[in-house]
């Protein structure tokens, strides 16, 4: 069983908790499509532990073969641009999982994806978390936090926004906030509909339950 | 009639009243399927694989060729313990019709004693992938736990998934295309050419005149074998190193060792291969156009499929690009398909599907096992079992 409050605690690492709170939100028994999947870390705990039928898609071709290897039905492609070669809701639920924010047209992205699935999982590096904020403010300079430890030259993460700005983003494609799991000091909170300021300010990672 | 034969290469399925109807419309009345088997049919039937070769091989993947003493085709890949596990898969591989390795080809002969020669109908990969079905059928197995193969041997096992679905739980093609492109048809027309203008191909009746056009046929595997390899890998293997000599002849001798190398491969070839069974083989690949089939639309040919495809190719395979292997994978996609893809980095070219490629390897043990759980098939008891 997967019950992310009680697992989230201070000895897993950001990733780690993102996947079991995207699993948490994973029905059992459904056709699940992970955009970015990586090494397949994601898929094979949705498979052990929600039964689904799993299929990815990544871009680095050494994620794909060790997702194959493991006997993971992945493909090799990019999000910006293959996602149009998948059929109309072929799948229950679609997941981004800290992808959005190294797309070149993120907007695009979740249209796909909701014409692809009929549920989105979205999580995301949340830029509006204070420590964000305060090393802009105070210091000058681009912020370099666990989950977003790279450069600001070799950073992967061209399109990087705050949970409220991604809240926008849905309001404007129809999407509507179901759930909304955030994550602050590796404690998970639980809320419904649109975020508030203070979750804005608090969250370190949030994970979006999205629908049409 | 029908008969069976086990002869020393092989077995031998002989079917004197075959009536198997082929895409040109013309009748085979008679057929031989050659082919071997390893391993054991599970009770349940539901262990069984089928290997397509390509333009060149045989049945004899696996353990020693009994015409030519050396490895089979694929050991690497096929055996005991081996990525296909003959100890668990009941592995059966077949010599495609219209080759010269046993089933029923040009070299073939008719009621009359004599070869057909030309007479012998222009067969497709749809035909090839009949002639295995009758296979299956006399050997009463209902459905194929894996169909595999690369290059040629990959377009069968796209042509069994879209024609014959009901029998394919999963399906591995390799290092192939779902249409011959217009430079692999090129490529071929150059080696038929090669052959029809040797003197001693005779209108193709060369065995009556007790003869064969070596020259050209040579020529021709020549020229293919070089779209098997691949730039890096010629420079890595041969440079611009001489053979047997400090310098130049300034003649037309093998100066190079690619050359003789090259010379050899040709030489060697017009032993073990038929010219006519070349220009039939080459022609039905170059036929071959799966989305034409389905009203020009690649993901008509697999909807509805429930079969899972894990598709395979290698960055310096300029043949059968990894573009192909793309177009497919998408189109599978689009049909709701269950497919995985891997390219391979690889400098070994076309040919990097039959030789050592331990990535290629690590891919199909992960994707058998998987399809095997889904199946209901054992795993390996420890050993081959991964470690995360």
């Amino acid at each position: 069983m997967i019950d992310p409050r009680a697992s989230a605690n201070g000895n897993l690492n950001e990733k780690r908790i993102d996947l079991m709170l995207i699993a948490s939100l994973v029905e059992r028994g459904t056709r699940v499509l992970d955009i970015g999947c990586g090494n397949g870390e994601l898929m094979e705990l949705l498979v052990a532990e929600r039964d689904v039928d799993a299929r990815g898609l990544e871009l680095s071709q050494k994620g794909v073969n060790a997702c194959v290897s493991r006997g993971l039905a992945v493909v090799q492609g990019n999000a910006d641009t293959d996602l149009s070669y998948y059929p109309d809701q072929g799948f229950d639920t679609v997941i981004l999982s800290q992808t959005l924010q190294a797309t070149r047209r993120p907007k695009e992205v979740l249209q796909e994806m909701s014409r692809i699935g009929s549920k989105l999982i979205v999580s995301i590096p949340n830029f509006g978390h204070w420590r964000i904020r305060l090393a802009l403010a105070l210091r000058g300079r681009m912020p370099e936090t666990q989950a977003l430890s790279a450069t600001w030259y070799e950073t992967a993460n061209i399109h990087l926004c705050s949970m409220l700005d991604l809240t926008d983003l849905c309001d404007e494609l129809s999407l509507r906030v179901e759930t909304c799991l955030t994550v602050t000091n590796g404690k998970v909170h639980h809320s419904t509909g649109r975020p508030s300021a203070w979750q804005n300010l608090m969250a370190e990672l949030v994970v979006f339950e999205l629908t049409r | 009639m029908d008969g069976h034969e086990n002869s020393a290469d092989g077995e031998r399925l002989v079917f004197e009243d075959a009536q198997l109807t082929l895409d040109n419309g013309s009748v085979l009345d008679t057929l031989t399927l050659a082919y071997r088997t390893y391993g054991m049919l599970n009770d349940d039937k539901s262990n069984a694989i089928l290997i397509c070769h390509a333009l060149t091989g045989d049945h004899h993947p696996s353990g020693a060729n009994p015409l030519t003493g050396r490895a089979g085709w694929w050991d690497n890949m096929v055996g005991p313990g081996k990525p296909i596990d003959t100890d668990r898969y009941f592995v059966i591989c077949q010599n495609v019709i219209g080759g010269c390795a046993g089933s029923t080809g040009p070299s073939s002969q008719r009621a009359d004693g004599t070869p057909y020669g030309l007479d012998f109908p222009v067969i497709t990969i749809g035909d090839m992938v009949r002639a295995q079905n009758v296979l299956l059928d006399r050997l009463k197995i209902p459905d194929l736990f894996c169909v595999i193969g690369g290059s040629m041997g990959g377009m069968q096992v796209l042509q069994w998934a879209a024609a014959h679905g009901e029998r394919v739980f999963s399906a591995i093609p390799i290092a192939t295309a779902a249409r011959h492109s217009s430079q692999n048809i090129a490529f071929h027309e150059v080696g038929r050419q090669a052959i029809l203008a040797d003197p001693d191909w005779h209108g193709g009746n060369y065995a009556a005149e007790n003869t064969a056009p070596r020259k050209g046929l040579a020529v021709a595997r020549m020229a293919a074998h070089i779209t098997y390899l691949s730039e890096a890998a010629l420079q890595r293997k041969f440079g611009r190193n001489l053979q047997d000599r400090d310098q130049l002849s300034y003649g037309f001798e093998a100066d190079f060792q690619i050359e003789s190398y090259l010379r050899h491969q040709g030489i060697s070839f017009v032993d073990r291969f038929d010219a006519n069974s070349y220009l039939y083989i080459t022609r039905a690949m170059d036929y071959f156009d799966l989305a034409a089939d389905f009203g020009g639309t690649l993901a008509d040919a697999f909807a509805n499929t429930k079969a899972r495809f894990c598709v395979v190719s290698f960055t310096s395979d300029w043949l059968f690009p990894t573009s192909e292997s793309i177009s497919l994978v998408r189109a599978l996609n689009a049909a709701g398909a269950n497919v995985s893809f891997v390219e391979i980095e690889s400098d070994k070219g076309h040919d990097a599907f039959l030789l050592d490629e331990p990535e290629m390897e690590q891919t199909i043990i992960g994707f058998l096992n998987a399809a095997a759980v889904a199946r209901g098939l054992p795993l390996p008891e420890v050993s081959g079992a991964h470690n995360d």
